[in-house]
């Protein structure tokens, strides 16, 4: 087996070994506001994924003629921009999952995803490079907003995409909906639930502790 | 002599040290040049096809608040299915001779249509209220068996839009939706909650003296003029009341209410 060419691992490491949800807990705001529904986060994920490419192409673009004086305001203006178009396409030809996003496509502009990469990674790399690491960085985070949609539309409301999966009760069937999975706190629950899950099968993504844990003696007192 | 070749230029602008504070001025102009025709052209290029969507979203909410009231669907299909839609000068409370639904907007945007409100009576926070409005209705055995009015007020983050619709007897409100908002999403927002707005049926507007009693109220609803206030949302909960207030009274609906109670509509 040949090694696996540096474009090809800038791709794929960012889908789980260095995943910015899981691992650098990046953009987990939106990650938990728009997962109530699979179809609202798949559109999520569609246009992080687009503006982050876009952006870090662009950015890389001019990466040699962005005065380090005002670099933060012109990536956060590249991508604002980017960020408003996405808004406007979407209100033209996906009018109902626009009005449930709601804000939240507009607060791409301050996911910290976005801005994360265009100035960690797009600013020193050239376009191509940029592009797919970018696309990794967004792959990373739909899987991540895609299996939270997914468990939370199924046992929130018994459907996958709209689609009756879990017959439910009301209806004859078994399956009773679990109203927690509809508010905000189940995100968080799957959301470290996976956290977790993740560091226990690739231990060395786990922090080492910041702070010794106090000892405690045995027997109170 | 300087070179006034724009290539040249050009070159030169961007072989200055990115430190540069010509260069530095030069970038920031030129980034948000461009990305002010991106946006401004995606705006443009697409407010039409929102715009149709928008007018479409309307439709179906008009048709949803008329299919939600009780025993509506029926009229309707008796009546032929449709409603009928009349411009109303709101000064007159008649029907407007000279503004058609295709030229009211046109109308609309002529300032001359529209009466400035004294602060007094601007119960609902619009400043200025426009002299014509199209209204919807259904007209059953003898006489109107349900008005759909237009309504809008300033919210707790910007102007609410909705349709109030009246029944026959035009004291008893038969349904609320709410077309437009930017409320607080989970707080404000909740106005459009089918749930809250299904509240608003069978409630009354009047007494049996005439005075205008609606209000949401602060809680649960304590009498049969009152919806329940909507918890966390005291601000739009009151510019709702406020809003349905005014669009009831004098400067309002009220003069075509009571020309159509008197049947002389």
């Amino acid at each position: 087996m040949t090694a696996p060419s540096p474009l090809w691992s800038t791709l794929t490491d960012p889908l789980i070994r260095q995943n910015p949800v899981t691992l650098q807990i990046l953009g987990i705001c939106s990650a938990l506001a728009v997962t109530t529904q699979l179809p609202t986060a798949l559109t999520m994920a569609a246009s992080l994924s687009v503006v982050l490419v876009l952006s870090a192409g662009i950015i890389s673009l001019i990466r040699r003629h962005i005065p380090d004086a005002i670099r933060l305001i012109v990536q956060i203006v590249i991508v604002a921009s980017l960020v408003i178009v996405i808004d406007q396409l979407l209100q033209a030809y996906l009018f109902e999952i626009s009005q449930s996003l709601s804000v939240f496509v507009s607060l791409i502009t301050t996911n910290c995803l976005v801005l994360g990469r265009t100035e960690s990674f797009a600013r020193h790399n050239p376009p191509l490079p940029a592009m797919i690491d970018a696309l990794g960085n967004g792959l990373g985070y739909s899987l991540v907003l895609i299996s939270i949609g997914a468990l939370r539309e199924l046992f929130g409301a018994g459907t996958l995409l709209g689609y009756p999966v879990l017959p439910l009760a009301e209806e004859g069937g078994w399956f009773t909906p679990l109203a927690l999975m509809m508010l905000a706190p189940s995100a968080f629950f799957l959301l470290g639930g996976l956290v977790w899950a993740i560091r226990s099968l690739r231990p060395e993504q786990a922090e080492p502790l910041e702070f010794p844990l106090p000892k405690v003696g045995e027997g109170g007192e | 002599m300087a070179d006034l070749n724009p290539f040249a230029a050009w070159r030169r602008l961007l072989a200055l040290p990115n430190e540069s504070r010509t260069k530095t001025l030069a970038m920031a102009f030129l980034v948000s040049a461009a990305c002010a025709l991106l946006v401004s052209g995606a705006t443009v290029v697409l407010r039409p096809i929102q715009s149709a969507n928008r007018a479409a979203e309307q439709q179906a909410r008009i048709e949803a608040l008329v299919a939600g009231v009780p025993g509506m669907s029926e009229l309707l299909a008796e009546s032929g299915g449709t409603l009928s839609s009349v411009i109303i000068d709101l000064n007159k409370a008649r029907a407007a001779t000279e503004v058609t639904p295709e030229t009211l907007e046109a109308a609309l945007a002529d300032m001359a249509n529209w009466t400035a409100l004294a602060p007094g009576e601007d119960l609902a926070g619009l400043g200025s209220r426009p002299d014509y409005a199209q209204v919807f209705l259904l007209r059953g055995g003898e006489g109107i068996s349900l008005m759909l009015l237009p309504i809008s007020g300033a919210g707790y983050n910007g102007r609410i839009d909705a349709i109030l619709a009246l029944r026959g007897d035009m004291q008893t409100i038969a349904g609320l939706a709410i077309t437009g908002q930017s409320e607080t999403p989970g707080l404000g927002a909740r106005i459009e909650e089918p749930a809250w707005l299904s509240s608003f049926g069978g409630v009354r507007t009047m007494d049996a003296r005439g005075d205008l009693r609606f209000a949401v109220a602060k809680g649960p609803a304590a009498s049969e003029y009152e919806v329940d206030g909507i918890t966390g949302a005291t601000r739009t909960s009151s510019a709702m009341t406020r809003m349905i207030r005014f669009w009831l009274g004098p400067q309002g609906y009220g003069p075509l209410i009571e020309a159509v109670r008197r049947g002389e509509f």
